[in-house]
């Protein structure tokens, strides 16, 4: 299933689509149709790109682990939480 | 030091307004990301994993304790109390927010710094050995030379945009502290027969994709017709470097194709039309930048001091090098805390750095391409008060060419194009052989990411690459590699491991070579003597 991330354009922070705006939590992520269909991310990103509300918006494989959407791939999981060395950092460290 | 005159202070100030217009701009929409990406990518902000990123260039390594107070306010202030350096005697920030950049370079352009050509298709920060200056067997100081092709490559238009990025070191001794053979040119001042100053030039070495050790293109070219020199090479690698595809793209890729006789007939023909034009800057001008680099005024001094702090004497052992002048010492403080990340260094850190160089150190820091600092200019006299000093923050590892002084790219833990994570493997590497480092000698380990090789795995004793297997991070194991004057290429040993595997892996060579070493020598020596075999043997049976 289908993520959308970008980044923040002022901030650089990662961010998520939830269905009405971008959160730092992938948590708050919604699944999207894929591609050209009428709503889908190619849509949402091209109108929020637009918009200036993200910044180089793309797609991203996830998973469904009931606690929110979980990124398949391992830099995708990175990018959602901080860097694997600096706990402290990132959306890792606000609990 | 050098210091700029009223035209660098005002180029650099310059294009700090040109940039705070162009953030502007794209901050209202009127730029696309499109447009605006070269633009900030021309001031050394990317966009990372986890935020905009901002590469700050160190011309030749070289920084005051102004300007090292200043790189800790940074990152106090617009990032996360930390800056990382790297192998290109740089500093990153992490975590830099769009809208503070034309600040944060306006704030570097007070202490004379920038971040310009520290990334795109063009002649980046020139690298050189930590030690120039102040090094025993130096044939002169490279950093005049250093600096001059610093200027003349500055916004030089004709070199704005190359196939692909372009990176010089310059050294002026035969033990090779920067790399120098696997830099696009590399440049080895010597003296000839004559005794007349000169350059030794090689080009088309580097690391990344295919990696290659620079050929000599010239023995010697008089120290007059250095940028000449230098033109005519790039005025070859302009004109037929392999635009049309990025992986081909770099001069190393050229002198291969050409072969390197056919390369240099070019060179030279191009030199013998352009050099007649006279456009080397006028001796004067070297003249007024070797000004700046006039050695300061050392005191007469007697050569020794007191070790017997045994802790003291491990550090001074393993991190001190001999110094041109009697009674005093260049001390390297390791970045390399066993189990820390290679290259961080915190704002507290930074600041106290900048403390301890402008009273121990004459105003200076260098920082080196294995991701350290030096402290280049201490009396001998001083060097067990800074040690307490370097010790109570954290700063005094014992560990110099040692196990635990591994050199580590970001990796994925910061980088986008990153394959594997680079920064965990260094730490449980140094956690694991730090309590037999001593008895393994030196050993230089050097860790990257991804096949770009910015922790210069191909130059490792032993070498690590991160590579990317369905999804699962994987390490590749190579051997034998060199970065120094007897530079050589690492080999790959066969298939890679997972994350805990390679420290095993890792163990198991050094382990075979505490088995099989002979009297005096290093760990790559016993691999040279070996070859790979009974490497491979002891890895996978
Ligand atoms: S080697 Fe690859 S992963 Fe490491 S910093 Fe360079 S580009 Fe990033």
């Amino acid at each position: 299933m289908i993520i959308l991330t970008g980044n923040d354009l002022k901030t650089g922070d990662v961010v998520w689509w939830t269905g009405d705006g971008w959160s730092r939590h992938v948590g708050h992520a919604v699944f999207v149709g894929s591609g050209e269909e009428p709503g889908g991310a190619a849509e949402i990103m091209h109108r929020e790109e637009a918009a200036r509300a993200v910044n180089g918006p793309y797609e991203v494989e996830a998973t469904d682990e009931g606690a929110g959407p979980v990124p398949s791939h391992i830099k995708e999981r990175m990018r959602a939480a901080g860097p694997s060395v600096r706990l402290d950092l990132g959306v890792q460290a606000e609990g | 030091m050098y210091q700029y005159d009223e035209y660098d202070q005002k180029m650099v100030e310059t294009r700090v307004a040109e940039f705070r217009d162009q953030v502007e701009r794209r901050l209202s929409g009127d730029l696309t990301e499109d447009q605006f990406t070269p633009l900030r990518l021309m001031n050394g902000l990317y966009l990372q994993l986890h935020a905009y990123m901002l590469r700050v260039a160190v011309p030749y390594g070289t920084l005051s304790a102004a300007q090292m107070r200043m790189l800790a306010q940074i990152a106090r202030k617009y990032d996360k109390g930390y800056g990382h350096f790297t192998t290109r005697q740089n500093i990153q920030y992490n975590w830099i927010q769009l809208k503070d950049a034309p600040d944060i370079l306006a704030d570097l352009a007070t202490v004379e710094m920038h971040a310009i050509q520290t990334s795109g298709n063009c002649i980046r920060n020139i690298s050189s050995d930590q030690f120039a200056g102040v090094a025993k067997d130096e044939v002169c100081d490279p950093r005049p030379y250093a600096e001059l092709l610093r200027q003349w490559s500055s916004f030089h238009p004709e070199f704005s945009y190359l196939p692909r990025k372009f990176k010089f070191a310059v050294i002026a001794s035969a033990e090779d502290r920067a790399a120098m053979r696997l830099h696009d040119i590399g440049i080895e001042m010597v003296r000839n027969d004559a005794d007349e100053l000169g350059a030794k030039f090689f080009a088309g070495g580097g690391m990344g994709r295919t990696p290659m050790i620079g050929p000599c293109v010239r023995e010697f070219v008089p120290a007059d017709a250095l940028i000449s020199y230098s033109e005519a090479i790039l005025r070859v690698y302009n004109r037929y470097g392999r635009r049309d595809n990025k992986y081909k793209a770099r001069i190393k890729i050229l002198v291969h194709e050409l072969g390197i006789e056919e390369f240099r007939r070019q060179v030279e023909a191009e030199f013998a039309h352009m050099h007649p034009l006279d456009l080397d800057p006028p001796r004067a001008e070297l003249t007024r930048i070797q000004a700046f680099f006039a050695p300061p005024a050392y005191e007469p001094l007697p050569d020794g001091f007191d070790d017997s702090d045994p802790d003291f004497k491990l550090w001074a052992d393993a991190n001190l090098h001999p110094h041109k002048v009697p009674g005093y010492a260049a001390a390297t403080i390791s970045l390399k805390p066993v189990g820390g990340i290679p290259g961080d260094a915190s704002a507290e850190q930074m600041d106290l750095i900048a403390d301890l160089a402008a009273r121990y150190s004459m105003d200076e820091v260098r920082v080196t391409h294995a991701q350290n600092l030096v402290l280049p200019n201490v009396r001998q006299a001083d060097l067990y008060a800074l040690w307490q000093e370097l010790d109570a923050a954290g700063l005094a590892p014992a560990n110099l060419d040692l196990a635990s002084d591994i050199i580590a790219c970001p990796g994925l833990d910061y980088c986008s194009l990153a394959n594997a994570r680079s920064i965990p493997i260094a730490q449980k590497l140094a956690q694991r052989l730090a309590p037999v480092e001593r008895d393994l000698g030196e050993l230089k380990i050097k860790i990257s990411g991804c096949i770009n090789a910015c922790g210069h795995h191909h130059a490792g004793h032993i070498g690590i690459l991160g590579v990317d297997r369905k999804g699962v991070e994987n390490y590749q194991l190579l051997l034998g590699g060199s970065g120094a004057e007897d530079v050589s290429l690492a080999k790959i040993t066969g298939p890679g491991f997972d994350e805990n595997g390679i420290v095993d892996a890792v163990e198991t060579v050094t382990n075979l070579y505490r088995k099989r070493r002979e009297d005096g020598e290093r760990f790559v020596d016993t691999y040279r003597r070996l070859g790979m075999d009974p490497f491979k043997e002891a890895l996978y049976g």
